[in-house]
Parts: C-alpha cells; sequence; structure tokens
C-alpha cells in the first residue's frame, strides 16, 4: 500500500533527470528507488527505536535470565576445571569394569588434589563427587588435607600408595566412576535427578531410590487445577451478576473485587495465617458456637495452600469473566426465551457459549500462574501444601545445587509450554479473550 | 608537565590514602534477641573502643549467600556469623579467609588464647568460636499432659504425652533424636546414620509421630507454637526458650536430655576488602568480657576466662553446663550427608 503510493509519487513527478529504469516500475529512476528505500528504511528504524527499550527490556528481564537457566541446567564445567589431567588419565579407563585405575592415574590425582588443598578448593570437589555418592565429602576432604603437606615430587612418583594407605574407600570403582561421569562438561545428570531418575554404573538410565520430583510436578499441577476449578466456580456466578446488575451496585462490589487485587500479596497471605492458625479465627468462633471441641488443623496443610492461593488468584478469572459478559448483548438471550427456549437450557446453549473467550483467558491465567507459584505455599503450605517451586528455592537458597534447580526450573517452563499448545490445540488461543 | 607530574603525585597519594580511610565494614548474624545481645557486647563496645563503624545485617544462616557473593565476585559482607555445620563447607570451598589464630588476645587473667579457647572453637582454620549454643526440646507447663517430658523419648511417647509436637523442618537433629530415642547410645549415632539401615530405622522412629508432627522453618516460630498451642514440646534454639521464660514470663520448660550443642563462629569472608579490620574486630569479639555478654541469651562462651564475668545464676541455664547431657553436632557428618539425607527426608515428608 505504502510502496504503492511512494511510487505513484514518483511516477506522477516530472523529469526524475535519469531514463535506465526497469520496465515493470516505469518511470521510477534508480535515484528514486534508492531514495525511496532510504525513507522506508528510515521509517522501520525509528519504529523500532520506539520498541527499542521494550526489546531491550525483555532481553535483560526475560530472555537472558531464561538462556542461563537452560544453560546452566546442562552446563557444569566444575569438576573439569579442577582435575583436568585426571580426567585426561580417567579417559582410557574403563568405568564398567570392577578394576579401580591404574596406579598413574592414582599419582596424577594426587598431584591435583594437593593443588586444591593448596587452592582451598578441594571442598569444591568433595561436593560435587558427594552429591551422586554421600560421604566422598569427607573422604575427599581429609585426604587433600593429609596430603596438603607431602612433597609434590614423591607424589607424582608414588601418591598412589599413600592414597590408598589414608583412605581404603579410595579402592573402591565407585569414586573414580563418579570423578570421571561427573567431569563431563555438558551432561544430562540433572534433568535425570529432576525425573527421578539416574545412571547406573552400567551407563543405563533407570530409577533413582529417592522418589519425590515427579510426585511434586505431578502435586504442582493437581493443585493448580483444583484452583484453577474452584476460581471458575466461585467467580463465574459473581461475575454474571456484577455484568448484569444496575451500575451503581455492580461498580461498588467491583471495588471489594479490586481493593485485595491492590493489596499485598504477604497482607493476603499472613491474614490467611491469622485466619486459620489453631487459636485463630476460624477455630475460635467455631469453637464457641460449640461446633468443634478440639481446634481443627487448618494451617499448614493442603487445604490452606489451596484456599489461600484461589483467594489470591480470584481477581485474575472475575475480572476477563467480567469484561467479556459486559460485551455480551442480552437481546440473545431474551430472543431465545421469546422462541420458546426454557430459562436454563437458553442459559447453557445461548449464554455460556459466548462466556468461553473470557472462561479460557481467565482459566490459562489462574492456572498458568498457580502452578509456579511460591510465596503462599511456602507460608502456609507446612508439608503438604508445598510446590514444586518450593524444592526449586531450597536446591538455590539451602543446598546450594544450581544445576539442578536449573533443570527443574526449565523442566517447569517445559511443562507450561507443553499445557499451552495441548490448550491451544484443544481450546485455540485466538478463542482468549481478556476483554 | 609540571602539573601532570603533581596530579600523579596526588593520585599515587590517594590511593595509597584509601586503604586507610575504609574505616567501615559490615558484619553479618542472625539477628534476633542473640543478634541485639551481639550488637551490645561486641560491636557497639568495638565501634566505641576503635572509632570504626560496622553495618550490621541479618541473614538466616547457611551459604547459599556467601557462595553467591564470592563467585560473582561482588563481596557485600565482612565478618560472618556462621554456624560450624556450614562453617566446614563454606571454609573447604573457598569462600572464607584463613584467620590467623596465633594473633588471638590472652584472655583476661592471663591465659594463653591457646589454653582458654576450648578446642572445638579454633578446630577450623577459617573462623573463631564465639558462642555454644544447643538444640533441645521444650513443653508448655500449662498446655503438657501426662506429667513432666524429662528424656529424649518422651518427645517420641505420644501415649503417655498426647498432643502436638513441633520441630525444624530438616533433618538435622531430628535424625540423632530419632536414633537416640530409639535406644542408640549417643557416641554411635553418627556412625549408624551413615548407614542405610540405621537411616531407616531413623525413619522408622520418626515415622511413630508422623500424625503428631507440626513442621517450622525458622527458630522464631518454636516458642510462638508452644506458646498459641500450635504444639505442646518445641524443639528450639535454647536461646529462644530462655528469652521467653526470661523476659516474656512464659511458663515453658527445657529438657537438655540428648541437646545436640553447636557453635557459632565469627568468619571473614574471602576476598573482603576490610581484612584487617575485620580480624581486630574478630580478636576483639572473642575477648573474654565480650564473649560473655551472650549470657543475656543463655548461649555460653567458649573460652574459660569468660566465665568469670559470667552471673551464677545463669550458669546452669548455659549448654556449657549440660555437655555430658548432649552431644555435638556433627559439621563432618552433615557435610557428608546433609544434601542425601535432605532428599531423603523430603521424601519421607511427601509419603
Amino acid at each position: 500500500m505504502h510502496q504503492a503510493e511512494l511510487s505513484a509519487a514518483s511516477a506522477g513527478a516530472p523529469g526524475g533527470g535519469s531514463t535506465s529504469g526497469l520496465p515493470s516500475h516505469a518511470g521510477l529512476s534508480a535515484a528514486e528507488k534508492s531514495q525511496s528505500r532510504k525513507v522506508l528504511r528510515r521509517r522501520k528504524l525509528l519504529t523500532l527505536a520506539f520498541v527499542a527499550p521494550l526489546i531491550i527490556f525483555v532481553l535483560i528481564a526475560f530472555v537472558a535470565p531464561i538462556g542461563t537457566m537452560l544453560y546452566r541446567s546442562v552446563y557444569h564445567p566444575t569438576v573439569a576445571q579442577l582435575i583436568p589431567e585426571t580426567l585426561v588419565a580417567l579417559a582410557a579407563w574403563d568405568e564398567t569394569g570392577e578394576a579401580r585405575p591404574s596406579d598413574s592415574v592414582l599419582n596424577i590425582f594426587t598431584v591435583e588434589l594437593q593443588q586444591l588443598a593448596n587452592d582451598r578448593d578441594s571442598g569444591k570437589l568433595a561436593e560435587e563427587i558427594n552429591r551422586s555418592l554421600p560421604g566422598s565429602s569427607s573422604l575427599i576432604k581429609s585426604s587433600a588435607r593429609k596430603i596438603k603437606n607431602l612433597d609434590p615430587e614423591m607424589l607424582s612418583r608414588d601418591g598412589a600408595s599413600k592414597l590408598l594407605a589414608m583412605q581404603a574407600k579410595w579402592k573402591n570403582v565407585e569414586i573414580w566412576r563418579e570423578m570421571k561421569l561427573a567431569g563431563a562438561v555438558f551432561t544430562n545428570d540433572f534433568y535425570l535427578t529432576a525425573l527421578d531418575l539416574m545412571h547406573n554404573a552400567q551407563g543405563e538410565i533407570v530409577a533413582r531410590d529417592t522418589q519425590i520430583y515427579v510426585k511434586l510436578y505431578m502435586k504442582s499441577l493437581w493443585i493448580a487445577l483444583l484452583i484453577t476449578v474452584l476460581t471458575g466456580i466461585i467467580s463465574y456466578p459473581l461475575a454474571y451478576y456484577l455484568a448484569t446488575a444496575p451500575a451503581r451496585t455492580a461498580n461498588t462490589l467491583m471495588v471489594f473485587v479490586l481493593l485485595p487485587f491492590w493489596t499485598s500479596l504477604l497482607v493476603r497471605t499472613t491474614s490467611w495465617i491469622a485466619l486459620l492458625q489453631t487459636n485463630g479465627v476460624i477455630n475460635s468462633f467455631l469453637q464457641s458456637i460449640n461446633v468443634i471441641s478440639e481446634p481443627l488443623e487448618l494451617l499448614y496443610t493442603q487445604f490452606s495452600t489451596v484456599i489461600a492461593m484461589t483467594h489470591i488468584l480470584l481477581p485474575f478469572m472475575i475480572l476477563p469473566l467480567y469484561s467479556v459478559m459486559k460485551g455480551i448483548d442480552p437481546s440473545y438471550l431474551r430472543a431465545a426465551l421469546s422462541l420458546g427456549a426454557k430459562p436454563i437450557p437458553a442459559f447453557i446453549r445461548i449464554y455460556m457459549p459466548m462466556t468461553v473467550p473470557g472462561l479460557s483467558a481467565g482459566a490459562l491465567l489462574v492456572f498458568i500462574i498457580s502452578i509456579g507459584y511460591y510465596i503462599t505455599p511456602a507460608l502456609v503450605g507446612g508439608t503438604d501444601g508445598q510446590m514444586i517451586s518450593n524444592i526449586i528455592a531450597f536446591h538455590m537458597q539451602s543446598s546450594n545445587n544450581w544445576e539442578l534447580a536449573a533443570a527443574l526450573g526449565s523442566l517447569l517452563l517445559g511443562l507450561i509450554l507443553l499445557l499451552y499448545w495441548i490448550y491451544d490445540r484443544l481450546v485455540g488461543v485466538s478463542n482468549i479473550k481478556l476483554g | 608537565m609540571h602539573t601532570l607530574k603533581r596530579l600523579g603525585v596526588a593520585l599515587a597519594l590517594c590511593t595509597a590514602a584509601s586503604p586507610l580511610l575504609a574505616d567501615q565494614f559490615t558484619a553479618v548474624s542472625f539477628g534476633g534477641a542473640y543478634g541485639a545481645a551481639q550488637q551490645k557486647h561486641m560491636l557497639d563496645p568495638y565501634m566505641a573502643q576503635s572509632g570504626h563503624k560496622i553495618l550490621f545485617e541479618n541473614y538466616s544462616g547457611g551459604i547459599a549467600e556467601l557462595k553467591a557473593q564470592v563467585e560473582s565476585g561482588n563481596i557485600l559482607w565482612d565478618v560472618v556469623d556462621i554456624e560450624v555445620i556450614d562453617l566446614e563447607r563454606a571454609c573447604s570451598e573457598g569462600l572464607l579467609e584463613v584467620f590467623p589464630h596465633d594473633t588471638l588476645p590472652p584472655g583476661d587473667d592471663g591465659t594463653p588464647a591457646s589454653e582458654d579457647f576450648s578446642a572445638q572453637a579454633l578446630a577450623n582454620e577459617c573462623g573463631v568460636g564465639n558462642i555454644v549454643w544447643t538444640v533441645l526440646y521444650a513443653y508448655n507447663n500449662d498446655t503438657i499432659q501426662g506429667g513432666k517430658p524429662s528424656t529424649i523419648g518422651d518427645l517420641f511417647d505420644t501415649s503417655t504425652y498426647p498432643g502436638k509436637r513441633a520441630l525444624r523442618k530438616r533433618p538435622q537433629v531430628n535424625m540423632e533424636w530419632a536414633l537416640i530415642a530409639d535406644g542408640v547410645p549417643a557416641a554411635e549415632v553418627y556412625e549408624l546414620l551413615s548407614t542405610d539401615e540405621g537411616q531407616a530405622r531413623a525413619f522408622a522412629k520418626l515415622d511413630t509421630i508422623k500424625d503428631d508432627l507440626v513442621w517450622f522453618d525458622s527458630w522464631s516460630q518454636a516458642p510462638q507454637l508452644l506458646n498459641d498451642g500450635g504444639a505442646v514440646m518445641v524443639q528450639s534454639a535454647n536461646g529462644r526458650i530462655f528469652d521467653a521464660i526470661q523476659s516474656d514470663k512464659k511458663p515453658f520448660e527445657m529438657v537438655w536430655d540428648a541437646h545436640i550443642f553447636d557453635l557459632d563462629v565469627w568468619a571473614i569472608v574471602k576476598g573482603s576488602k576490610n581484612k584487617a579490620l575485620a580480624e581486630d574486630f574478630i580478636r576483639f569479639a572473642t575477648s573474654s568480657k565480650p564473649e560473655s555478654g551472650m549470657q543475656e541469651v543463655a548461649y555460653g562462651p567458649t573460652r574459660q576466662s569468660s566465665y568469670a564475668y559470667v552471673d551464677e545464676a545463669i550458669l546452669p541455664k548455659l549448654p556449657s553446663a549440660h555437655l555430658d547431657e548432649g552431644l555435638q553436632a556433627s559439621g563432618v557428618f552433615w557435610a557428608d550427608y546433609g544434601e542425601s539425607l535432605g532428599e531423603k527426608f523430603n521424601e519421607w515428608l511427601l509419603k
């Protein structure tokens, strides 16, 4: 459109100065063409300049962290940097066999271990190996302490016998196997752990002894689904009432929906603690009217997580539903009724299908927000109310296993994208309407 | 040319002088009543005496924040109060500076530092012991039924002493207690816990009271749970219960049987720009008088000469008076098994 106008304009202009235009662009000289290209480019640049802050923001705040997370979940050079020469020597050793590596490999290792001890890095190696073989932390650290004061010359010749004399555990094949495996710079181990799987001695993938992460993913999915259904059930009639009530009533009621929405998340969560705790408002009330004799255990359960999150996420369901319902012409329903439909079938067959875009927008919002929710489960969840995000935080803050946290986070991201894709196939993203 | 030279001299002077001007540094500890006592007896006197300024911040323990600072090279803390359980790991991972123990001052009675400090206080090259504290359990005299609990076995005996028990949500201490309550001698606990059978036995013992357990995350929740009836017995750092009894006159009672004691240590973050100042502060903070101030929150000093300043009435309430009944938390064991037991513990919780 733009291009056409532009060429029409230049075609109309008399005396372009050149006659070497192509037949299809009759009357458009080379200079004019380059001129028009220049103008176009300038406009594009200008448009880009307008959105540049946004693009930069998205890159810094969204793409870079997610990229780092994905990268960290597979890239793990720590061990490779700590004991490079040992790993080179170990490459020739068959880790599926029953024999430990030869003495020459052990000699190289003792020299590197001494170096680590002097650089105060032996703890890093210990932590890495201990992760896959509990108990090796003290083995590596105590050996590093003892090896520190030995003569490096002697170690390079006879380190193996010293090492084996210090701790008989160095004779075991496992520790060397773990060291070799941990030496891989790119690894899928963290993803396996995040799926409760592991490599066994033969390199096959088998189930781990401890099964926690898959269960937690399922539980997070289940809680998110439950919350989505609950918010849907509560919001639908409320939004319908808001959309059909007289403006004054609707506006007043809307304030009650929006006020909590504007209130700090922490305040809302803490007030649930005050309500639900052992001697809290609900228990005291129920006891005072003699419904119960012993206080109920409400707080620090899955129940408290679900009820608090349902409350917190309600506006995300009500608002899209309300705005969609507000836009529905009431005459459709009236027409159905006047043509003889009974009220309930008319509502279900005429009105409800028209609210689907709002309902699906709300459901998608609530579901995706709640599956990765952190603060509320952490505060009111106790043990059964914990979700996958809480264990990710645990690995970031307490166990220092950032790679596993990254793998768990990446899986969560993948899970959400997968659900979004399924949703798109079933409902269609184009059906979403926020207002 | 002349001006340029003068400018150069001025610049050189500035760089030379700047370390002298940097007389402010950051110390980090656990806050609460404990932090207040440290402020009063360690930081304030040091600031008054030396004229340096200390920024005092709180953290909740662990080494994650330390690791983040050291790895990113953005060192914000200088001195940090750290639990021995974490110290072992932080030191061997190169997150802390080595502290020259031979520069520690002698006690006020003239005893050389090497004899004055308890062996555990100087066991690690990265820090200096600051307090002895302990994890024990306490009950509320107003809510307890079935008598007065006195042993760790009573914590697991829900038929004699019905009601909820609150424990901190982590394997540490709970695993030790489960085995001791199951009849394992304290001295053999860590050896047994490093075997699969021992761990299974501890979880089996915890299973017997699983339905009666309430879990909390932060020590501050312990006295609160005991007070508002959330639990009739709680696991707690001894200072929190002591403070509730002493300042708030709560009807709480501490049970010392099988308490798991540990040290807190002052250490210096690797790469601290104020290392000399930080060392100077630690030398002051761990001297006889400032250490004795921690009696206010019932944490014992790590050096013998400090006891001269401790109130006679407080002595029996300090962990140091109950060392025979207790067991020292093993930093080496938890460095080895903290992560794998943490996972098993989480799995057990989900069952």
